[in-house]
């Protein structure tokens, strides 16, 4: 019996929610008393492999090949379903990034495993997972129960915490085959140094209220935090920030600590993809926005007066 | 080129959505119906890929009697063809079942490019596109924001956190929308018209090879639903100037919250 957790990871680095994803499988590991596995895919990772016995991964599978540098969906689906049958854990567990997505739907597909999608939170019932996932974009909390082997669960970045417990941590190499893709990797473009949405702890996001594509008052703020940048949908329709900045319900969902709303009135479809967030901040020069009944804290105020002093008064308690 | 869109109705994004007495279900009474909106980008891909190469658009949707509004929506915009496939057996199934459903459907159907949302903005489950794509064994590349045709070949620009990825696939192949690929047209009214003369055909399972057996192997059930927990308005913070809110502004999220 085993919980296989798939690690993800890009250049060599791995990415937060593969240790989210470790915890998490480690705890249901526990609970079923059988071990955490982990599974890596990728080329001249064998040496990053091993930090994963931190997480309490007891062995830690190596899918290792110079074709599996970067993801392609098929080439990385074909590895990693052999390893997974190899395995036949109960559970596999991983997180719900784009890879995540794009490879555990067509992982379900293939090995007629239930997929659970973005949970965010997960519990085993007589040997059945059931997880937590939001439905109509968060409007919706609703509870899955899996049945089948092996039970499939990505898990929403940032929703879960990492703990670590150490793990034996012995990395087995496995025999990888991967075949020819019928997709061509062309080129992948990053911005550097960009904190990405769905994994910031803190989001500052404008709306329409900041009246242009200058956002250096809310960019400014989002540095001092170390936390990322986001924007209504009219923001982004005003061609002002690009699309991946959008949060909502066909934006991204984001649960950061702190979500600070500037200049932006806080429509349904906002609100679904902002409201798990731990601590909500509205800055609106409108007391009647909607988008103060659900904040924490509110202040009724020009954004353009009142973020740039909230940026030095946070400097200031932040030493 | 024959050009097939997935199409799911789902809810209007405005919708307040209240869950019914079973605990496991949503109202559905008072719910305004649309496509998807990742379809619609879907619809708008394909009409604009046939315009400018020719061929044919094809709606296949699995859904209810109700759905038919949103595949005559579809046609509307321009698209030739619909199909629906309803059968009794289909309520309450998972993704998996849909994917299998759309699968054989699609396999009756020539087609050179499958285009699917990322995900339905119902079940937000982010599957059925690559599902379809992995029964058909055919690439798929997921979260598009571009595609370029040029020889048998798709080049999709996806996105990945913190920028993009351009992948090549030869066809056929499906692809899934990303919001940012296009602004779908709205329904002309002579557009309208002619919808209502456009093939819409509506199969049952066995019409597409299959039978109640394909629902029954749901292996993924709602058991509870809840509305998220409420969120109250909290503080609005008062003070004479900009200066004396913010800085009790931080003092709350610092000493209060804990969260700088
Ligand atoms: C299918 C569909 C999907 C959608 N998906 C999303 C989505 O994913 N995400 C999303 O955000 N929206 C989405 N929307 C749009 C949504 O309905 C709203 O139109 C949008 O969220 C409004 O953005 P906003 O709050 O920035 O703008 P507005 O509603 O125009 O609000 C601007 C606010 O800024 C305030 N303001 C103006 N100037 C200042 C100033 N100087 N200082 C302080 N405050 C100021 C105003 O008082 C006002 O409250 C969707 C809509 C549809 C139809
Ligand atoms: N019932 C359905 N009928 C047709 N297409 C569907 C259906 N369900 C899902 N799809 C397609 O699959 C995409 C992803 O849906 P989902 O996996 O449910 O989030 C949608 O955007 C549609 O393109």
């Amino acid at each position: 019996m085993s919980v296989l957790a798939v690690a993800e990871q890009r250049d060599g680095v791995f990415r937060k929610v593969t240790y989210e994803a470790l915890s998490e499988g480690k705890r249901l590991a526990d609970g079923m008393g059988s071990d955490l596995v982990a599974l890596v895919l990728g080329s001249n990772i064998e040496n990053a492999a091993g930090e994963l016995g931190k997480y309490g991964a007891e062995r830690i599978l190596v899918a290792e090949h110079e074709a599996l540098a970067e993801y392609l969906t098929d080439q990385y689906t074909k590895v990693a379903a052999e390893a997974i049958a190899a395995e036949n854990p109960e559970v596999v567990i991983l997180g719900a990034s784009t890879q995540g997505k794009d490879l555990s739907a067509r992982l379900s597909a293939r090995l007629g495993a239930p997929l659970a999608m973005e949970c965010v939170a997960v519990r085993v019932e007589n040997g059945n997972v059931v997880a937590t996932r939001p439905m109509y974009g968060g409007k919706v909390i609703a509870e899955v129960a899996l049945n089948g082997k092996p039970q499939m669960v990505a898990i929403r970045p940032n929703a879960m915490s990492i703990v670590e417990t150490q793990g034996a941590g012995n990395v087995e190499k496995l025999a990888v085959d991967p075949g020819e893709s019928v997709l061509q990797f062309v080129e992948k473009k990053l911005e550097t140094g960009k904190v990405e949405l769905t994994e910031a702890d803190i989001v500052v996001s404008g709306g329409r209220g900041m009246g242009g594509s200058d956002y250096a008052v809310v960019e400014k703020l989002a540095e001092l935090l170390g936390g990322a940048v986001g924007a209504s949908r009219s923001a982004v329709d005003e061609g002002w920030r690009p699309h991946s900045d959008q949060v909502g319900q066909t934006g991204k969902v984001v649960s950061p600590n702190l979500y600070i709303a500037c200049g932006i009135s806080g429509a349904i479809q906002h609100l679904a993809g902002m409201s798990s967030s731990k601590v909500i901040v509205a800055i609106n020069k409108d007391a009647e926005a909607p988008i103060f009944s659900k904040a924490d804290y509110g202040i009724v105020g020009d954004l353009f007066e009142i973020v740039p002093v909230l940026t030095e008064e946070i400097a200031k308690v932040k030493g | 080129m024959e050009i097939l869109v997935l199409l799911k109705q789902v809810p209007d994004t405005e919708s307040i959505i209240m869950i019914g007495d079973d605990g496991r279900s949503i109202k559905t009474a008072d719910l305004k119906w649309v496509i998807n909106p990742y379809d619609e980008f879907a619809v708008e891909e394909a009409l604009r890929i046939r315009e400018a190469q020719g061929g044919k658009v094809t709606i296949v949707s699995v859904g209810t009697d109700k759905a038919v509004e949103a595949i005559r929506t579809a046609l509307a915009m321009g698209a030739d063809e619909g199909v629906l496939i309803n059968d009794p057996a289909i309520a309450g199934i998972d993704g998996l079942a849909t994917a299998r459903i759309l699968a054989a459907a699609v396999k009756q159907i020539p087609y050179d490019l499958i285009i699917a949302g990322m995900r339905a903005v119902d079940d937000d489950n982010f599957q059925v596109g690559s599902a379809v794509a992995e029964l058909l064994e055919i690439p798929s590349v997921s979260m598009v924001i571009k595609e370029e045709l040029d020889d048998g070949k798709i080049r999709c620009h996806r996105t990945i956190e913190g920028g993009i990825e351009v992948v090549e696939a030869s066809l056929p192949a499906l692809f899934t929308t990303q919001r940012g690929l296009n602004e779908p047209r709205y329904a002309s009214l002579p557009g309208i018209m002619k919808a209502k003369k456009k093939p819409l055909e509506t199969k049952t399972l066995v019409d597409i090879g299959l039978d109640a057996s394909v629902a029954e192997q749901t292996t993924v059930n709602i058991v509870a639903m809840q509305p998220p927990p409420e969120r109250k308005g909290g503080r609005i913070i008062e003070g004479e100037t900009a200066q004396e809110k913010a800085a009790e502004l931080a003092r709350l999220l610092h000493e209060e919250a804990k969260v700088l």
